[in-house]
Formats: C-alpha cells, sequence, structure tokens
C-alpha cells in the first residue's frame, strides 16, 4: 500500500517536473527559434545561449505583485491561472514515454487526455469574464467557440482511430504501431486510406487548440491587446504562459502516439523514449516554425475552416473506415 | 466575407481603442460602439499628440521652421521638407541647382521606400505575422545608413536648405545606393512569395474594408488609399515638381477597393521608386547643389502660395500666405493621413473588429502627422 503511494508521488513529482521544465525551456526554445527566423540573436545574454533566460524570467514574474484590478470576480480571477496550468500537467500522468515509462496506463488515456484538455477553455472563460475587460470578454468568447468547434473534428478523429485499434489505451495504442514505419497510423493502410489528411486534420486541430499561432485569436495582441490575460500579471501571467506550452507537449505528445508510432523507431529498430522526445520535439519545432511564418487568421474564417471543412472530411474518413473495417 | 450583418442596437457596448492599444501606432483613439465583434459606430478621437506646427509655421522664420516638417511624418520625414522648401522656393523665387534636385528626389524615393517598408511590416504585424517586420526592418537599415551618411540623421532629417542642400552627396553614397536597388529587389520578391501569396494574409484582405472612388473624393484621401480605390492621381505625374517629369515611372493603381489593393499599391509603388532612384543615379549632373546668388533673408513678396508633393502617405499641401515679413503670415498644412483616417468612421461600420483594425492597418496611419 505505502509503495503505490510512493510510486503515485514519484510519478506526480517527474510529471509536474517535466512539464514544467518543458514550459520553461520550450519559451526558450520559441525565443531562439524566432530569432533564428527572423535573422537576429535571441536572448544570448543570460548564461551560455541564453540558457539562464527562463529561470531568471521567472523570478522576475514570481517576485512581482499581483494585482487584481478593481471590479474583477475575485475567485475567477484567482482560479484561472491555476486552471490553465493544473490540468496539463495532470494530462502527463497517462503519456507513455516508451514501453516502461509511463506514470500511470489507464484504459481511458485517450478520453483523459481529451477531458483534461478541455479544462483549458474554461480557464480562459473565466480569465476573461473574471477580469472585467472588455478586451478580455471578447477574446475569452473567441477562444470558446473556438475550442468547442476544433475539439469536434479531433475527436472525430480519435475516434477513428480508437475504432482500428480497438482500445483507448494510449501504449497499446503505440504497440498496435510497432515494427518501422510502414505500420504507423499516418502511412494510409487498408483499413483507412485517408490517414495522411486525419493527421493533418489533427495537427491543425491541435494548433487550434493549444491557442497557437495562426490561430491566436484569444489573445490576438494587435486587436484585443493581450486577449484573456491582458489583466494578468506576475505570477498569473507566468501560469497562463506555461500552461500553454504544458498544452503543446501534451498536443505533440498525442499527434507522436496517435500517428506517428510513439517510441517507435521508423526502421523497427531500437524503439526507446528518445525516439518518442525526438518526434514531440520536431513537432514542437513545427509549430514554432509555423508561429513565425504565418499571419492571423479571422474568427469567421477560423470556425469556417473547422465546421465547412474538417469535420466534414473527418466525418466522412471516419464514415469510410467504419466500412472498411467491416470489409476487411 | 464578413457576409450580411444584423445589428441589435439594443446591446451595444463601447470599446476604447486607443490612445494605448497595438492597433492604433501610436497615440490614436477610436471610440467604438460594438455590437459583440461587430462595430457599429466609431468615432476617431484626436489630439493627444497636437504641437501647433501650423501656429510654429506664423512665429519662427522660414529656415527656422524647416526641421518642424521632418517631425510630423517621422517615417518619411524627407518628402515633407521638401514640400516646405519647395514652397518657399516658389514663394521667394529661389533657382535651384539641377543637381540638388536630382540629389532631392534621389533621397525622397529612399525615404519612400524606407517608409513602405516599416509599413509593410508594421502591417503584416497587424495582421498577427510578425517576421516580416523584422526582414523589412534590415532592408530599410540599408537606407538609413544611406541617409546618415550624407544627412547627418536617422530619422528626422534636415538636410534640404532653400536653394539646394546642406550636404553633396559622395561616390561611398551613390555606390551604396546602387548596390542597395538589385538587394532590395530581391527582397521584394521575397516579401510576394513570403506574405502576398500567403493564403491566410489574403483571405483577410481581399474584399475587405471596401473603400470605394467616391468615399475617397469625399474626404480627400490621396495617395495610395485613393489608388487602391482606382483612382489615378499622383501629384509626381498630375502636379509635377521637381525633376519628376525626367524619369520614366509608372503610378500603379488598383480598381478592387479592398485592403489588399491598397496594399499591392505600395509594394509596387516601392519598385517604381526603385526605378525613379535608378534614373536619377544615372542622370545625376555634375554641379554645384546651392545657388550662387541667394537672399540672406528670406522675405517672400506678399501673396498666397501653395505647394503640394506627393509623399509615401499621399499628396501633403503647404500654403504660405505671405505679407512680406521674415515670418508666414499664414502657414498651413494640408497632411494626407488627417484625410485619409477621417474616413475610417464611415469605412468600418459594420465590420468586425479584427477586420476594421487591419483596414486601419492599410491607411498607414502615422499619428503625429495627423495632429501635427
Amino acid at each position: 500500500m505505502s509503495l503505490t503511494i510512493l510510486n503515485a508521488v514519484v510519478a506526480v513529482v517527474i510529471a509536474i517536473a517535466f512539464a514544467a521544465l518543458n514550459a520553461a525551456y520550450l519559451v526558450w526554445a520559441e525565443r531562439r527559434g524566432a530569432g533564428r527566423i527572423q535573422r537576429r540573436p535571441g536572448p544570448n545574454v543570460n548564461g551560455p545561449l541564453g540558457l539562464l533566460q527562463p529561470p531568471a524570467d521567472g523570478i522576475k514574474l514570481m517576485t512581482k505583485q499581483l494585482m487584481i484590478p478593481g471590479g474583477a470576480d475575485k475567485a475567477l480571477f484567482m482560479v484561472a491561472p491555476v486552471l490553465a496550468m493544473a490540468p496539463a500537467i495532470t494530462s502527463f500522468v497517462t503519456v507513455p514515454f516508451s514501453d516502461t515509462i509511463v506514470a500511470h496506463s489507464m484504459n481511458i488515456g485517450v478520453l483523459m487526455i481529451f477531458a483534461f484538455a478541455s479544462l483549458g477553455a474554461l480557464a480562459i472563460l473565466f480569465a476573461g469574464w473574471g477580469s472585467r475587460n472588455k478586451y478580455g470578454v471578447m477574446a475569452s468568447v473567441r477562444a470558446v467557440s473556438q475550442n468547442i468547434s476544433y475539439e469536434i473534428p479531433m475527436l472525430i478523429t480519435v475516434i477513428t482511430i480508437v475504432m482500428m485499434t480497438g482500445t483507448m489505451n494510449l501504449k497499446e495504442i503505440v504497440a498496435a504501431q510497432s515494427g518501422g514505419i510502414w505500420n504507423w497510423h499516418i502511412v494510409p493502410s487498408l483499413s483507412s486510406p485517408l490517414m495522411p489528411i486525419s493527421f493533418l486534420i489533427f495537427f491543425i486541430c491541435s494548433l487550434a487548440e493549444t491557442n497557437r499561432a495562426p490561430f491566436d485569436l484569444g489573445e490576438a495582441e494587435s486587436e484585443l491587446v493581450a486577449g484573456f490575460h491582458t489583466e494578468y500579471g506576475s505570477m498569473g501571467f507566468g501560469l497562463f504562459f506555461m500552461g500553454e506550452y504544458a498544452n503543446i507537449v501534451i498536443g505533440a505528445s498525442l499527434i507522436t502516439i496517435l500517428f506517428l508510432g510513439g517510441w517507435d523507431c521508423p526502421l523497427g529498430l531500437f524503439p526507446g523514449v528518445w525516439w518518442f522526445l525526438l518526434k514531440i520535439y520536431l513537432l514542437i519545432f513545427s509549430f514554432i516554425w509555423i508561429r513565425w511564418t504565418f499571419p492571423r487568421t479571422t474568427i469567421y474564417g477560423l470556425l469556417n475552416l473547422s465546421w465547412k471543412i474538417l469535420i466534414p472530411i473527418s466525418l466522412f474518413n471516419l464514415l469510410l473506415t467504419a466500412g472498411l473495417l467491416k470489409v476487411f | 466575407m464578413s457576409g450580411p450583418i444584423q445589428i441589435r442596437s439594443d446591446e451595444t457596448f463601447t470599446l476604447n481603442v486607443g490612445p494605448q492599444h497595438p492597433a492604433t501606432h501610436g497615440v490614436l483613439r477610436v471610440k467604438m460602439q460594438m455590437d459583440g465583434e461587430y462595430i457599429v459606430k466609431a468615432e476617431t478621437v484626436l489630439g493627444y499628440i497636437h504641437r501647433m506646427h501650423e501656429l510654429m509655421g506664423e512665429n519662427r522664420t522660414y529656415p527656422q521652421v524647416l526641421p518642424n516638417l521632418s517631425r510630423l511624418d517621422y517615417l518619411g520625414a524627407l518628402g515633407y521638407t521638401h514640400g516646405h522648401v519647395l514652397a518657399v522656393e516658389r514663394a521667394a523665387g529661389i533657382e535651384v541647382p539641377e543637381r540638388a534636385e536630382y540629389i532631392r528626389a534621389i533621397t525622397v524615393e529612399l525615404n519612400r521606400v524606407a517608409s513602405h517598408l516599416f509599413w509593410f511590416g508594421a502591417f503584416v504585424m497587424d495582421l498577427g505575422g510578425f517576421t516580416p517586420l523584422m526582414y523589412a526592418i534590415q532592408d530599410r537599415e540599408h537606407i538609413l545608413d544611406m541617409l546618415e551618411a550624407v544627412t547627418g540623421s536617422r530619422l528626422t532629417y534636415c538636410y534640404y536648405r532653400f536653394g539646394g542642400l546642406y550636404n553633396d552627396v559622395d561616390d561611398d553614397f551613390i555606390a551604396a545606393a546602387r548596390a542597395f536597388l538589385p538587394r532590395m529587389r530581391k527582397s521584394l520578391k521575397k516579401y510576394d512569395a513570403l506574405v502576398t501569396g500567403n493564403i491566410i494574409f489574403r483571405k483577410r484582405l481581399e474584399d475587405i474594408g471596401p473603400i470605394s472612388a467616391e468615399m475617397c473624393r469625399k474626404y480627400g484621401a490621396t495617395g495610395p488609399v485613393a489608388r487602391g480605390a482606382g483612382i489615378d492621381f499622383d501629384v509626381r505625374k498630375n502636379e509635377p515638381y521637381s525633376v519628376y517629369p525626367e524619369f520614366d515611372f509608372d503610378v500603379p493603381v488598383y480598381h478592387e477597393c479592398d485592403s489588399l489593393a491598397r496594399y499591392k499599391v505600395r509594394m509596387d509603388e516601392m519598385e517604381q521608386s526603385l526605378r525613379i532612384i535608378e534614373q536619377g543615379l544615372d542622370k545625376l549632373p555634375d554641379g554645384p547643389i546651392m545657388p550662387k546668388k541667394k537672399p540672406k533673408l528670406i522675405k517672400p513678396p506678399k501673396g498666397d502660395y501653395y505647394q503640394a508633393v506627393e509623399t509615401a502617405r499621399g499628396s501633403f499641401g503647404i500654403r504660405i500666405v505671405s505679407d512680406g515679413t521674415k515670418n508666414a503670415y499664414r502657414f498651413k498644412l494640408r497632411s494626407p493621413t488627417y484625410s485619409n483616417m477621417s474616413l475610417f468612421d464611415e469605412a468600418c461600420e459594420g465590420m468586425m473588429i479584427m477586420d476594421a483594425l487591419a483596414m486601419m492597418g492599410s491607411l498607414d496611419l502615422v499619428i503625429p502627422e495627423i495632429d501635427r
């Protein structure tokens, strides 16, 4: 009994440490990457390659006073940043990094991650509403409608995969793809010839779900100042920031697990945790790359994309896969 | 397209965009009556950095007010000082050597390219793309370096004098300008590939923010805003001044009236400016840069004088009413952005806020020039 509690504590500590470290150093990676893309050095003063920049930022944010604007809903205002960060960390508990490295392998792993991911929309809504700022309210309404409309194609795509593998356990989904790149879900198979398109849909939806550019309508800084976190300073802002990056890691992990074979090597040799990490960091790099290349979409363009293009295609794919699974 | 809009006027709220807001690029305030994301009514509020340049022009001598003109529009300052020296030269009847006029044209066009480059970057940033700004600023940096070498300043130039120039250009400047032309042409191609062809970018601008020719005439809009609405008017062609008749260049006109048309006008204008600079460098004559005879104290004879120039933002006019003394009796500035901005209230009604702010970006507002 005590051993299981100890195990759980260790797992939680590792999950938090992994999420927080990633969140902090992805900020650094993003700024360095943006610097490279924009032909400038990026942060390079604090420590070698600017590696001490995240701790410096953290100290700065933590030592600042947390201001609560007058007329704000105090409870919602304080809860929102925590709600942005906590579900993202919790989701790491069920992410399998390799065959053996997983905090808790659950049979409903996929469902749990999506359940927690939708809490992020609630955090944004609380933040925008609670801070009693017109920009904040507008941004949070935008972000919520965006999250709702992008969760649908995302979930339909996931259902396709769950149908193919017959399990919701993330570990078993990866196991179903082992043995080389030709077994991965991104490659079209007999029962699901449209998988590359599903991958694209899922990728776009992950961008939208994490409120990343070009879908960063919730914080559209040239229109809504800073969107839902306009009124946040100090660590409240810091938590939103870290939550965003933790969500990106979760999104990249999910793409890797569902489509790219998790910890499987492309040639079927030496599977292991390094393959998993390599894949998620490549995906995160592509997120950064996209953010610094594309301008922002409009809110109606965004909703049109989801309801008129992504949802019909993913529904079609679902029906096709269901039919073909019956045939083969 | 935003489609047909039904405005429920009983559920509106007032949104203050500015005076400190990332989209207004300065201290412009727009009071917006909003219905959700739609703008019911907008009212621009000016005057946050009003500095009474016109009154200063009446209380100071003509040379003393010259540096003020470059404080109007800090992005295309040379165009404004050019207008002032041309107006005073016309009033006082001062002859300008040909070399000085050529150098003026070259530097003004360089400044126009720099201004459009900065606008390009800021505009794409308004749309959420941050990277093109950095590329544009790097290209602009070359121009600023060149202009700094001859004019002595980087932003608020005071380079022209009544009758000529303060400083002659050297071989280094000419070599740098010649080297700049192919580099800039290459950059323009790159911007075309990176930004103009981007589907998100096009979707955000095509058919968005229509400004018709009638509206331009009603509010007196000039420059790229009017040319994007199909009005073929460029002061350099229609009321030629300086040595512009000597140059072979086109005036880009687009008839779509949307934000993309205004964007394209400016991008094409940069190419045309490069053509002018190239021809100017080829034709640059030798000779003095100041006239032999020039009055020590500038006292234009009694009369009413007007001079318009095409700046990066449109037609900039200076009206000088002289009573024969060393100060102007009336010093009136017609700044293009003021007219261009005044149509914003009417044009943005019924638009979504993000489209309206994209349209505002396409007007190329420089606030100190509106407030003067």
